[in-house]
C-alpha cells in the first residue's frame, strides 16, 4: 500500500452514496443487488461505486463466480495517524515518568548537600 | 481474509526537561536511568531487560500487559544503537512486537541541547506500521472506529 493512499481512501469516501453503502456493509457482508436495492440507482452504477470502495481498499469482495459478496475492510481508516497517535502517547506517557525520575534525583542530590 | 499492510509516517516531539544535559542524558545511557522510566507504565510489568549502549550495541525489553483491554499479551521492544554522540545525539531503530505479531519497525532520532539549566530534547520518529494489529478483535474495534468516524463525517 502507497503512503498516498491515505487520498484514496478520503476520494472514495467523499461520496454520500458510498459513505451509505460501507455503513450498510458495516451491519455485514452483502451482495451488489442487496445493496443497491436502497437507492435510485441503477446496478451498473452501484458497481462503480464499488470498484471505487474496493481500488480504495475500503471493502473486499468474494472471489465465488456467481455472488461476490462485498465486505468491509476498515484497515484503510486505520491511518497511519493511529499509528501516530499511539506512539506519540507512548513516548509522552515515557517522557512524563522520566521527568519525575529526574525530579526524584535532583530531590535527592539537594538532600545530599551540606 | 487481508492483505498486508504497511502504513509510514513520521512524528516529532518537543520536550523540555527541568534537569541538567548530563542527568536527562544519563537517563538513557545508563541501564539504572533508562530502566526507571522506559516501559509501558503501571499496566505493564517488565519481564527481560538486556541494555546493550554502544553502537551496534541491543537493547531489549520485554514485557506483559497485566491490565486493561490488551491484558495478558506479551511485548517485546528491540532496538539496535546506530549513533551515539555523547549529550548530543542518539539513534536507533527499533521494532515492536506484541504477542509475536509485528507491529512497527521505526528510526529514532533523539537531540539533546542544554537550555540554561535544563534540557531539550527532540525525537523524531519515521516508521513503518505494519499489519500486525489485524487480529479479530482489532478488526471489529477497527469497525466501530470506521462508523464513528464516519459518523462524524456526515454530521
Amino acid at each position: 500500500m502507497q503512503t498516498d493512499s491515505l487520498s484514496a481512501t478520503f476520494s472514495a469516501l467523499a461520496d454520500p452514496t458510498r459513505r451509505a453503502i460501507l455503513a450498510r456493509l458495516a451491519s455485514g457482508e452483502a451482495s451488489v443487488q442487496e445493496l443497491a436495492e436502497p437507492f435510485d440507482i441503477s446496478l451498473p452504477a452501484v458497481s462503480r461505486h464499488l470498484k471505487v470502495l474496493e481500488h480504495a481498499g475500503l471493502i473486499s469482495r468474494g472471489r465465488h463466480a456467481q455472488w461476490r459478496p462485498c465486505r468491509i475492510e476498515a484497515e484503510p481508516l486505520r491511518t497511519a495517524q493511529d499509528w501516530i497517535a499511539e506512539r506519540r502517547a507512548a513516548w509522552e506517557q515515557n517522557f512524563d515518568r522520566l521527568a519525575s525520575y529526574l525530579a526524584e534525583t535532583a530531590c535527592a542530590s539537594e538532600g545530599e548537600k551540606p | 481474509m487481508s492483505s498486508l499492510s504497511t502504513q509510514h509516517a513520521t512524528f516529532t516531539i518537543d520536550r523540555k526537561f527541568d534537569a541538567p544535559l548530563a542527568w536527562v542524558y544519563a537517563a538513557f545511557a545508563t541501564e539504572a536511568g533508562k530502566s526507571r522510566w522506559f516501559g509501558g507504565g503501571e499496566k505493564w510489568q517488565p519481564i527481560e531487560r538486556r541494555f546493550d549502549f554502544r553502537v551496534g550495541g541491543h537493547e531489549y525489553v520485554k514485557g506483559r500487559w497485566m491490565e486493561g483491554e490488551q491484558k495478558g499479551a506479551l511485548t517485546v521492544f528491540d532496538a539496535l544503537y546506530l549513533e551515539i554522540l555523547p549529550e548530543q545525539r542518539i539513534i536507533y531503530t527499533y521494532d515492536m512486537q506484541h504477542d509475536g505479531r509485528h507491529l512497527s519497525i521505526s528510526l529514532a532520532t533523539l537531540e539533546f541541547a542544554a537550555a540554561g539549566a535544563a534540557t531539550e530534547l527532540r525525537l523524531t520518529e519515521q516508521g513503518a506500521f505494519l499489519d500486525g494489529y489485524d487480529d479479530a478483535g482489532g478488526r471489529e474495534r477497527g469497525t466501530r472506529e470506521l462508523m464513528g468516524r464516519l459518523a462524524a463525517s456526515l454530521g
